[in-house]
């Protein structure tokens, strides 16, 4: 009885963990070179924007996500140009992009305002674990794109702590100038954790627009840009806490489906308002952790780095 | 082959200070010149529509103040902010807090206060910013928790606070079951410089509200430029360790800074429920908060910056509304321009710090 309860909830918990994580995973690795990229909200709606035209279009699934990453790169392009090539401050670059990228998406979008995607994720249940009870349904029975975003949690993992590639990333991050030093091509790597950011917030941005609420509306990503950054402080700049704090949110999201089903009365508003409220509270939580933070945060991070060479 | 570098320049160049942002404006007009060309819509037609139509006419120009009039005061609230570092891009939900204090007072206390009552209704718009804001510097001088995210969060939740309320039990029960509060009695909304016997402005809507703006133009500049509590500011924005060696402290120049701004922010709720509305409803602004911080930023934190920049970014609301109007675009056509041009102005102000150095490459490497 109480696992058939809680499987729906587990399900939508996790699909909307989903776009949470790869935007948060996507900052991660931008964050993790010393790049505070404050423009998820907007890269992620010109993601959703463009591949929603895609297959309005007639593109197939997988070009409309491939559309949609592309034009999120170059988005991004306009930040870690402005920002790594010319210095200017990170957090209003950010801003400016978040800006540009919910007007733009606003404008280009209009028409389509309340129109169904012509064509979405489909789930694909793996064979045999699928029947797993809780687990099954929602773990095992996701699309193709949120099977990537999950073992990207891995891969990235991986990436950063076990490859050298990794470590030149990191060391970037914590102090620009020894890494140059080395011989680090820093500026390339700043630009090319940035991008992957940039392309990581377009999946989410298309994960929102096929997967999840296969409509289109101004700001469809209604704020979560912004809590996927304040996921990378959640997670200390680790992929699995990363994973583990986006599935706490998305819980939060859905905590007004289990509010419906134990019949407690509360205002729509009040529920709306949770996953923002728990952000702050969380924050508070982990910053009184100084140490933590202290370890795991890049030492350069959101600062510029003048490349001389 | 030639390849460009950035080469330090020793000191900011002064000129540079005022061309960056006349080639970022310029640049911005070129990119919505693309945008309106991709939209299929004569570009020059547009941009007359955009430009030049709405601040034709006496209520053109007092439309303008009426959106730069809360644009100002509350970039001049984030000018002190931002000059110690301390990134509040929660200004939009410290003026909607204030606007709901505002709205509290009018709707509850205006027969008891009677012609007090519009006192009473900035005062405690201006204590509902502060409060919304300290929440902020709370977070951020004595739990060392990120300003940027807390203060953006909180925008959701006085967003969401809004709708409660005028969605529950704000909501006016003979309004058809919109989501708007009563409309305000008059002793709880700003006149109109029409009724002020000023035939000048015969027929417009620009209100008594400009006065609070006005006031707080020389107040921030004096603080900002003249008392030694603006110098320390800037001291711990730029140079943290410099402050805390001569012993400045920051935690009471963040709870400072951040409740000053939200208090002025709060104000701007006010004027705008008190003014142009009057009442409360569920999309009551264009994100006034968001573009001050674009006008602070424009501005270059100093005040007669943000006066101008706010008079640009209201002619960049006007803009859209007009283009909406006589061309069917959407509104959002002036928040493009908003980004552009904040962003242009980012990678413009490279060449007051640096110069552009041009690299021939003869042989294998690149020389002078």
């Amino acid at each position: 009885m109480l696992i058939e309860s809680l499987t729906p909830l587990l399900v939508s918990a996790i699909g909307a963990a989903i776009p949470l994580l790869f935007a948060a995973l996507g900052e991660l690795i931008a964050e993790k070179a010393g790049v505070l990229n404050l423009g998820l909200e907007g890269t992620m709606l010109m993601g959703a924007l463009s591949s929603f035209l895609a297959v309005a279009e007639g593109s197939s699934l997988f070009l409309a996500l491939l559309i949609g990453v592309a034009v999120s790169v170059l988005f991004t392009l306009l930040f870690a140009f402005v920002t790594i090539s010319l210095q200017a401050n990170q957090v209003a670059t950010g801003l400016s992009l978040t800006i540009l990228g919910v007007g733009l998406s606003a404008v280009i979008g209009k028409t389509y305002v309340g129109f169904s995607a012509a064509k979405s994720f489909a789930p694909a249940p793996i064979p045999i674990l699928k029947d797993i009870p809780l687990l099954g349904p929602s773990l095992f029975s996701l699309d193709y794109v949120a099977y990537f975003c999950l073992f990207s949690v891995i891969a990235i993992a991986w990436f950063l702590t076990k490859s050298k590639a990794g470590l030149a990333l990191r060391s970037v991050g914590e102090s620009p100038s020894v890494a140059r030093s080395l011989g680090l091509p820093v500026t390339k790597i700043r630009y090319l954790a940035v991008l992957f950011g940039g392309g990581f917030a377009g999946l989410a941005g298309v994960y929102y627009a096929l997967a999840q609420f296969k409509v289109w509306q101004d700001g469809l990503t209604s704020g979560n840009g912004w809590i996927a950054l304040a996921l990378v402080v959640f997670g200390t700049w680790r992929p699995f806490k990363v994973a583990l704090g986006a599935l706490l949110f998305g819980s939060v999201t859905v905590l007004g489906l289990y509010f419906q089903l134990v019949d407690i009365k509360v205002s729509a508003f009040v529920l709306a308002s949770f996953p923002y409220v728990t952000t702050i509270l969380v924050l508070v939580y982990l910053s009184m952790d100084k140490e933590t933070i202290r370890r795991h945060a890049p030492a350069w991070l959101g600062k510029p780095f003048f490349d001389d060479r | 082959m030639i390849k460009l570098q950035l080469k330090p320049r020793t000191e900011p160049n002064q000129r540079m200070q005022v061309y960056a942002p006349l080639i970022a404006i310029a640049l911005t007009l070129l990119s919505g010149l693309l945008l309106f060309q991709l939209l299929g819509e004569n570009p020059f037609i547009a941009y007359k529509a955009f430009f030049f139509d709405p601040i034709s006419d006496i209520n053109g120009i007092s439309e303008l103040l009426l959106k730069a009039s809360p644009l100002c005061l509350i970039a001049l609230g984030l000018t002190i902010c931002y000059r110690a570092n301390i990134w509040n891009i929660g200004a939009e939900g410290q003026m909607y807090i204030g606007g709901i204090f505002a709205t509290g007072i009018a709707i509850h206390y205006t027969e008891t206060l009677g012609h007090w009552t519009l006192i009473v209704m900035i005062l405690a718009s201006a204590l509902g910013g502060a409060i919304w804001a300290s929440i902020t510097a709370l977070c951020r001088a004595q739990l060392n928790t990120n300003e940027i995210l807390v203060s953006l969060m909180l925008t959701y939740v006085a967003d969401l606070t809004i709708k409660f309320l005028v969605y529950g039990p704000w909501k006016d029960p003979m309004g058809n079951n919109f989501p708007i509060t009563i409309s305000f009695a008059d002793e709880a909304l700003f006149t109109p410089l029409a009724f002020l016997g000023w035939s000048f402005w015969d027929g417009t809507r620009v209100n008594t509200s400009i006065f609070i703006t006005l006031f707080f133009i020389p107040l921030v500049w004096i603080y900002n430029e003249k008392l030694f509590a603006g110098f320390k500011n800037l001291v711990v924005g730029i140079a943290p360790g410099a402050a805390k060696y001569v012993g400045f402290n920051e935690k009471k120049i963040i709870w400072i800074v951040l409740v000053f701004s939200g208090l002025i922010a709060g104000i701007a709720g006010a004027t705008e429920v008190a003014g142009p509305i009057g009442q409360l409803n569920d999309k009551w602004t264009p994100g006034y908060g968001f573009t001050a911080i674009i006008v602070a930023t424009l501005g270059r934190l100093k005040v007669s910056g943000v006066v101008l920049a706010s008079l640009l970014m209201a002619l960049l609301y006007l803009g859209g509304e007009s283009v909406q109007v006589t061309m069917q675009l959407p509104k959002s056509v002036s928040q493009v321009f908003q980004g552009f041009l904040l962003l242009y102005l980012l990678a413009c102000d490279v060449l007051i710090n640096y110069e552009i150095v041009i690299l021939k490459k003869i042989g294998a490497k690149y020389v002078n």
